[in-house]
């Protein structure tokens, strides 16, 4: 049984494909160059991907950006582990906007949904293999011996007796024609995918080198600050700049779409001239935002209902057969992502060429956002990807706002200019999760299974408007809205049911936030098998496993986390453990939170565990790592974070109110990573929800409370 | 004018006495290691050490900062700055990376003063810094590491 919009992401991968014309996966080959100074002599590329130097350096030309997942690592292992090449000799940078680069399934540059590894895994390993077997024959053609007599290991090819260095076959390599199809290696054979190596990035990012899109320098640069709308889609009516203008330093004050930008010799400037200025503005409708009256809005839409988005049998008759029924809402928050480094863009714009500096993961989109501004084609865009101080979403922006006002500012000022934001721009920029409410009503049967469903759920899209809305809203359905709910697999199997989805359109601007939609329906879905569990009478492992019966993935990571954590131990009052087990981005991911509560300390998460299936482990240090750093994300947005309107206001300015985890809070997470050869799935993304829900479940187990709205801190409170 | 030292280097700038230290060492001298986070002495990004203590540079006005020897992370003595890039390289801890210099500033200290930090110790030190990819774990452990090595090495050098 399929209802109507039934797309989870694995299927809106494929849509996307489709639409996209197929899976391309462009191999275009680049004519052989020699090098600019400062490289090494020569080198070899036998395709967009990879260069040989002839001083044995291998550069990985990255098409996707690193923001801290790890990137920059696992896919240069893919090419090297083809290559055979020194890891030591392997460098990496990120690739120019170009179409060899394009994500291989959404057809345009873009770092995003946790697929670059099931994006490139295909194409990067054949890029390392069809180097290898060019060094290869440039060595068997040197020493008049037959490929089969050859091999290759630690960047060198070896020859019967004969060690040669990749960097001495460059010049060989370079006048051989490249190979159609290439061999892969057996997973067998890998010495480097799936084993632990050192981050490439590390390095630079512990001694101060490592250039970030805020740190870009130029001779001459300016630094601009943008006066933006205080409230969502309000107009700047006037301004008076005569202030700022004395503020030394300051250069130039000019309108741009988003608002006044003050130019300046450097930041200091810039704000001191920005705090200056005066601007009138026309609120327009966002000031009727408030967050006084959003839940019972939320609710309000809840009772109306909405877009039907799959209905099956007949719930309602259902719900009066069943021995038991539940019916509860959840509520989230507005969320702000608050990378580490508030964006920026610095553009370079003459006659006939934009350029531009910054941290971005769309890279095609700001392209076409600056042709679109500056009427010069695309190919005359470049784009110069930095790393990125962080983003969870706020550099895949589907409008691509901090590049577009970037391109902006260059225009109307004539200048080579920075554009910054403050901290507290960053919070109060309008780009947030969504606030959603999710209500239900499920009936149980004798044996506690459920066998009806009903679901409103109310938020804003975030697809809509954006570059995948064609394939991602469906029937006035944001699959975003709702992700992993219609399709998770014990409600796939409820044969009575309807889910609607209400969609309000509000001025707030709202967008991709690390793990998207399942940033809060995996709350909402597993808050409420918690209770379902709790209603029939059982253990909430217990009760999972009954329903994951036939999901062996799912199966087996609940039973490594409830046996690692110790599930059932008996604990002392004010203490408890509770559960969560979802589907995230491909991965599956099972998490216990355990926890004390206590009048002193309040609620203190003490231990994680988490079993992860994210498919074939490529890098498997670096999946703990993201593991350890998305859950202890998403526990700092479950516990304190949530973005509030005050007559279209946003009320939170900087970390003083918009709290981040620290050090102090920081539970102890241990992660075990499920050997497995499926397809790479996504990690980045996979247990932010997941430890929203573990972690209100172990609540519930230690106080008997159960909490159903976010942030836990507004409930402090009640628990003790 | 303002004078003030730099990594060893003196500097004569004309400056806005309000200027925070950080605008001055990024903007000015172009040594972008430290970095912006918050503004408001709430993230320990910008933090630097001036006479050799910890400093929030971005509520650090230039004007303080006159005539005292202000360190970065590019300008850190190595008899720090090994141990701690030996251990952060050991346990991989960046994930982004933008914090990471403050870490290691603030790290700088606390090895320098507690040769051996318990958990708690490094809780105190280090809960003014925020790490938004949450790389606390691995900050904890190589920390401890850091250490480790720095009594080693400075066995190694006594002998
Ligand atoms: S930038 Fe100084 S503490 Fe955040
Ligand atoms: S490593 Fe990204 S903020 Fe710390």
């Amino acid at each position: 049984m399929e209802g109507l919009n039934s797309i989870g992401r694995r299927q809106f991968i494929r849509n996307t494909t489709l639409a996209a014309g197929g899976l391309i996966i462009p191999f275009k080959i680049t004519p052989r160059n020699k090098t600019k100074a400062g490289a090494p002599e020569l080198f070899f590329r036998p395709n967009a991907y990879l260069r040989v130097g002839s001083d044995d350096t291998v550069t990985i030309v990255l098409s996707h950006c690193e923001m801290g997942q790890g990137i920059w690592t696992s896919l240069s292992m893919l090419i090297a582990e083809e290559l055979d090449a020194d890891w030591k000799s392997v460098k990496a940078e990120h690739a120019p906007a170009a179409v060899e680069f394009y994500h291989t399934i959404y057809a345009t540059q873009r770092t995003g949904g946790s697929t670059s590894l099931l994006s490139e895994f295909d194409r990067y390993r054949k890029a390392g293999a069809t180097a290898r077997q060019l060094l290869v024959q440039a060595a068997a053609n040197r020493y008049k011996a037959d490929v089969k007599n050859c091999r290759t290991e630690n960047g060198q090819v070896i020859v019967g007796e004969n060690r040669i260095r990749y960097g001495e076959l460059v010049e060989e390599a370079m006048r051989l024609p490249v190979p159609g199809e290439v061999k892969l290696k057996e997973p067998a054979d890998w010495k480097l995918i799936g084993k632990k190596v050192k981050r490439l990035d590390t390095p630079d990012k512990i001694n101060g080198k490592a250039i970030f899109g805020i740190d870009v320098q130029f001779p001459g640069l300016l630094t601009a600050m943008v006066a933006r709308a205080p409230i969502p889609g309000a107009k700047v009516k006037s301004y008076d700049a005569s202030a700022t203008k004395s503020v030394a330093g300051v250069r130039q004050v000019v309108q741009v779409p988003s608002g006044i930008a003050v130019l300046a010799d450097d930041f200091w400037a810039a704000k001191k001239g920005r705090d200056k200025l005066k601007v009138e503005w026309v609120p327009g409708d966002g000031e009727k935002i408030d967050s006084d009256n959003l839940l019972a809005e939320l609710k309000q839409r809840a009772d109306k209902g909405g877009i039907v988005n799959n209905t099956s049998g007949d719930p309602d008759a259902a719900l009066k057969r069943a021995a038991k029924i539940v019916e509860v809402e959840y509520y989230q928050p507005f969320l702000a992502h608050a990378p580490m480094e508030p964006v920026n863009c610095t553009v370079r714009l003459s006659k006939d060429k934009c350029e531009i500096w910054t941290g971005t993961q769309t890279q095609t989109d700001d392209q076409r956002a600056a042709s679109e501004i500056t009427g010069l084609p695309i190919e005359n865009v470049f784009i110069n990807t930095v790393f990125l101080g962080g983003s969870f979403g706020r550099r895949n922006i589907t409008r691509s706002d901090f590049v577009r006002e970037g391109v902006e500012v260059a225009k109307a000022s004539g200048k080579l200019v920075k554009t910054v934001w403050t901290r507290e721009d960053d919070i109060q920029g309008g780009m947030y999760r969504p606030a959603f409410l999710h209500r239900f009503k499920v009936g149980l049967d004798a044996n506690g299974e459920p066998v009806a469903w009903k679901q409103v759920s109310v938020g804003q899209s975030v697809m809509t408007g954006g570059p995948f809305e064609k394939v991602a809203v469906i029937n006035g359905v944001d699959m975003f809205s709702i992700e992993g709910m219609h399709n998770a697999p014990f409600v796939k199997g409820i044969k009575d049911q309807r889910i609607e989805l209400n969609t309000p359109v509000w001025p707030v601007t709202v967008d991709n936030w690390r793990a998207v939609g399942l940033s809060h329906t995996i709350f909402a879905m597993e808050s409420l098998t918690d209770e379902l569990a709790h209603a029939a009478g059982k253990d909430p492992v217990e009760y999972r496993r009954m329903l994951y019966k036939q999901e062996p993935r799912l199966l087996n990571v609940l039973n490594i986390a409830a046996e690692k954590s110790g599930w059932g131990k008996q604990l002392p009052k004010g203490q408890g453990m509770g559960v969560t087990v979802f589907e995230a981005v491909q991965s599956y991911v099972a998490l216990i939170t355990e926890l004390s509560v206590t009048k002193e300390k309040g609620v203190r998460v003490e231990k994680v565990t988490c079993a992860i299936d994210c498919g074939l482990p490529i890098n498997p240090d670096g999946i703990v790592a993201q593991t350890e750093g998305s859950i202890a994300f998403g526990l700092s947005a479950a516990l304190y974070s949530e973005i509030t309107f005050k007559k279209g206001r946003v009320q939170q300015k900087n970390f003083y109110n918009y709290p981040m985890l620290r050090m102090n809070e920081m539970p102890d997470i241990e992660v075990h990573v499920v050997q497995s050869t499926e397809k790479p799935g996504g990690v980045g993304e996979s247990s932010v929800g997941q430890i929203m829900s573990s972690l209100t479940n172990a609540i519930f187990a230690a106080t008997g409370k159960r909490i159903r709205s976010l942030p836990v801190i507004h409930h402090s409170t009640s628990l003790i | 004018m303002i004078k003030l030292t730099v990594n060893g280097k003196s500097y004569e700038l004309d400056l806005p006495s309000d200027m925070p230290v950080l605008w001055v060492i990024r903007d000015r001298l172009g040594l972008t290691g430290t970095k912006y986070g918050c503004g408001v002495a709430q993230c320990g990004a910008c933090t630097v050490h001036m006479d050799g203590e910890a400093i929030r540079s971005c509520v650090t006005p230039v004007s303080r900062a006159a005539g005292k020897s202000i360190v970065t992370i590019e300008g850190l003595e190595p008899s720090l700055s090994k141990p701690l890039q030996e251990a952060w390289t050991e346990i991989d801890v960046p994930q982004c990376g933008y914090c990471q210099s403050g870490q290691i500033m603030a790290a700088a200290i606390l090895i320098r003063d507690q040769p051996q930090p318990t958990d708690n110790d490094i809780d105190n030190a280090m809960a003014g810094n925020i790490c938004r990819c949450c790389t606390y774990l691995r900050i904890r452990q190589a920390i401890h590491l850091a250490s480790r090595l720095k009594s080693s090495n400075a066995m190694l050098s006594a002998i």
